[in-house]
């Protein structure tokens, strides 16, 4: 291959359009949440249709540019740097939001239970509050009224831990097999992964309802729900994001591309998806065990 | 250059050619120069806002606005200074040089370097709007603390909160394009103790950027389901707490203020070996005190929170902790001392901005040890002798190194030299004017003036009265810049190569100015 020493695009439109598209999402929802319904829906749509539509031309671009040869291995490795850093930025996105579950659990809740010595506020706030870990009721009932019962790490999460960590070894599979060349591995292994992944999306959408309907557990429930659907809504958001990212490389080994030896987009969602693996397991530990 | 001349096609419509270089850009200096000018708006934006301010201090009593507008001038003015002008001044700094000092054809993703600018207008965009909306403009301060930020906030709050994210995802995007260009992109043979150290400051700086900005895409997520789907983060009624707010706020806003001078370190660790024509003395000891000072970053945050309620344990290690940092600050101040020791000096504008630099950055450095300890500060807190020393770390600090830089490398960019005398003349007004206004600020204070007020008692008159006039000589100076930024675009003596009889790099090697496309095949480093 005679690629060029570094690719560099000459423009693209793809930027500009992507950040109206942002711009235009935003806004949308910010107005719906204002109660501006009309204005804020139809932006907030048109943002999405444009945002889908430009991440496909985006990639559509890097794909043919990649198969006219023009990335160089010195290309290939800034991919990589790029995929590492993005992960840890997401890394610590996760990082905050536990660090906001332990400051509850470990600070906030005791404290306002007089657990520590020389502090007197919850006397004066909320002198019957007994803190409990999970939380049932809240220092203020009145505004947060707190849930029945708790999701506990048997059942449902215990069978998302093992759909996650089997859909860990399929995904591994299939990229053995695209380093070995057995493409029909590939689909095999792929579908599974991504039917481990919607399988376990579906378990979690059941899981909220039922914790809605049956535990009373709500976003609003106090401390305990907050950090509960915040910490397993952003990682279901983030598989949800995963698996729609598999599908396309499904799609794209169907359709011939890849090989055995370049396949970075194939190896950057395989290490997205190990990543998302690796925070739900700390979710499990963390938020659902003990 | 002309637009159409780096373009394919030589026959396209002005407007297009204009498009397509401008706005479709992948191109790392014109987006580098886009950066620059986007900060410099934000600088004037954010400085009449200053001087707003500054007037309604001039004396006692209320002048010229209600305290809830004087609320949302002093909250716009922090959050355009930090995010708008100095962050994105480093971006565009970075931009335009590390490709050309590394021998590298390009940003790594040149796309995603045009995403990560055209965000910002955007969010900027939002982010002033919110001055014109109901129940006005964010009005909690620039740190938005809890409640006042959550409960209390004003509808445009979520507007704010849109525009953060906004400027979130554009730095950590531009932090991804600095890491993989410094790591990977260098040209044969040069090594990462030979990157040049501004590289190096630009590729720490991303790394606590990488680190940091989720955690403030973290924050005002938090903040926007508190107010509207009934999340208790910083509500103690449902078990949370607003100090849990200050804790992540500060996690995110110590490294965010060295994000803000570790490439001021990097620029003037530039200008003072060549106007001093010697190597940087201690080159790794540079490199290990910004790496060390970055690191430190991450467990000083409580330092802001002294007087919140935080155990008396947690108050000593940050105590502590952050007096540590002063040893690797230390090591950079000598470091630039002794590169000038024995050194050949001259002094044309960047040197002088460079000298400037280390001597009021210092003097900022010494008022943030007094600061650091806490039984000390349990006086201090929020009064003007913080306002006086981050100012001093900002203002001769972070915007003196732009400048310097700017006035360093303008040549370089425009292939002309700029009127020494108006740089000059910029130069002793800016420093003079900013010691007007900044020094009597920590006199006030000590006497105990608090901060985020608009109106005081009367015996802090004179003082601010001193602060104002100041502030606007300050501000009026700043217009001399306009004209030497505008009369060099247009013309003046060519610029040599070199520029600078003592510049070395591979930067200085390249005609000036710059050709559109640099090291389309990388150069050979030797030594």
């Amino acid at each position: 291959m005679n690629a060029p020493y570094y690719y560099v695009p000459r423009y693209s439109i793809w930027p500009i359009l992507t950040a109206t598209a942002v711009f235009l999402l935003l806004i949308g929802i910010i107005n719906s949440i204002h109660g501006n319904i009309h204005l804020g829906t139809g932006a907030a749509f048109l943002g999405i249709t444009l945002l889908l539509t430009v991440t496909f031309g985006w990639f559509r671009s890097v794909i043919i540019e990649s198969h006219q040869g023009l990335y160089s291995p010195m290309t290939d490795r800034s991919f990589r740097w790029g995929m590492v850093i993005f992960i840890v930025s997401e890394v610590m996105l996760f990082a905050t939001f536990f660090g906001a579950l332990f400051y509850a659990r470990v600070v906030s809740v005791p404290f306002l239970g007089g657990i520590s010595e020389g502090y007197f506020t919850n006397l004066l706030l909320w002198p019957d509050f007994q803190p409990t870990w999970p939380l049932f009721i809240n220092p203020d009932p009145t505004i947060f009224p707190g849930q029945q019962s708790v999701i506990g790490p048997v059942g449902i999460p215990m069978l998302n831990t093992l759909l996650l960590l089997t859909s860990a070894v399929t995904l591994t599979w299939a990229h053995w097999a695209l380093k070995f060349n057995q493409r029909e591995f590939v689909v095999c292994g792929l579908m599974l992964t991504i039917v481990l992944g919607l399988t376990f999306l579906g378990c979690q959408v059941y899981e909220y309802v039922l914790a809605h309907t049956h535990d009373g557990l709500t976003l609003a429930s106090g401390i305990y729900g907050t950090t509960f659907f915040m910490l397993t809504g952003f990682h279901g958001a983030h598989v949800t994001v995963g698996t729609i990212m598999l599908i396309c490389i499904l799609v794209r080994i169907l359709r011939g591309h890849f090989s055995s030896t370049n396949h970075f987009g194939f190896e950057a969602c395989a290490w997205y998806w190990h990543f998302v693996d690796v925070v739900w397991l700390f979710l499990f530990i963390f938020v659902y065990w003990i | 250059m002309s637009a159409e001349a780096t373009l394919d096609q030589p026959k396209r419509h002005p407007l297009s050619a204009w498009f397509l270089r401008w706005v479709c850009s992948t191109n790392h200096k014109d987006i580098g120069t886009l950066y620059l000018f986007f900060s410099l708006a934000m600088f004037l934006t954010g400085g009449v806002m200053a001087l707003l301010i500054r007037t309604e201090l001039f004396q006692p009593g209320m002048q010229i606005m209600q305290p809830n507008t004087y609320n949302n001038m002093i909250t716009m003015h922090g959050l355009i200074m930090v995010f708008g002008a100095v962050m994105p001044a480093f971006v565009g700094l970075a931009n335009w040089m590390i490709p050309i000092m590394v021998g590298a054809p390009d940003m790594a993703f040149p796309r995603l370097n045009n995403w990560s600018f055209w965000l910002l207008p955007f969010a900027f965009s939002i982010m002033l709007s919110t001055l014109f909306m109901q129940g006005g403009a964010p009005n909690f301060g620039w740190t938005f603390y809890a409640p006042l930020s959550t409960t209390y906030g004003p509808p445009s709050t979520d507007f704010f909160i849109i525009a953060v994210h906004m400027m979130g995802v554009s730095s950590i995007m531009g932090a991804v394009n600095v890491v993989a260009t410094v790591l990977n992109m260098r040209a044969p043979g040069m090594t990462m103790m030979k990157l040049p150290i501004f590289c190096w400051a630009m590729l720490i700086t991303a790394f606590l950027l990488i680190a940091v900005m989720p955690v403030l895409a973290g924050a005002v997520t938090m903040m926007l389901t508190d107010r509207h789907f009934g999340t208790s983060f910083f509500n103690a009624a449902g078990g949370g707490d607003p100090i849990l707010f200050q804790h992540i706020f500060w996690f995110f806003g110590h490294p965010e203020v060295y994000i803000m001078i570790l490439p001021a370190f990097g620029v003037i660790s530039e200008i003072i070996p060549t106007f001093s024509r010697k190597k940087l003395f201690g080159y790794s000891c540079m490199v290990g005190a910004t790496a060390s000072i970055a690191i430190l970053s991450f467990i000083v945050w409580a330092h802001h929170m002294f007087v919140s309620g935080i155990p008396l344990g947690a108050e000593i290690f940050f105590m502590y902790a952050t007096l540590l940092i002063a040893v690797p600050t230390g090591v950079k101040v000598f470091n630039w001392i002794t590169t000038m020791f024995r050194g050949s000096l001259s002094f044309e504008t960047p040197m002088l901005f460079a000298i400037a630099f280390v001597i009021l950055f210092t003097i900022g450095g010494l008022s943030g040890l007094m600061l650091a300890m806490s039984p000390v500060d349990y006086q201090y807190h929020d009064t003007y002798f913080v306002v006086g020393h981050f100012h001093y770390v900002l203002v001769p600090g972070a915007i003196f190194s732009i400048l310097a830089g700017v006035y360093y490398w303008l040549p370089k960019w425009t292939g002309h030299m700029y009127s020494e005398t108006l740089g000059k003349w910029h130069f002793w007004l800016s420093t003079i004017f900013i010691n007007v206004t900044f020094f009597p600020m920590h006199f006030l204070g000590l006497a105990g003036m608090p901060r985020r007020i608009p109106d005081y008692a009367l015996q802090f008159t004179d003082f601010n009265m001193v602060a104002t006039v100041g502030a606007f000589g300050f501000g009026l100076s700043q217009l001399l810049f306009l004209a030497v930024i505008y009369k060099t675009i247009r013309g003046g003596v060519p610029a040599t190569a070199q520029v600078w009889e003592g510049a070395q790099g591979l930067e200085w090697t390249l005609p000036s100015p710059t050709p559109h496309h640099t090291f389309d095949t990388p150069p050979l480093i030797t030594d």
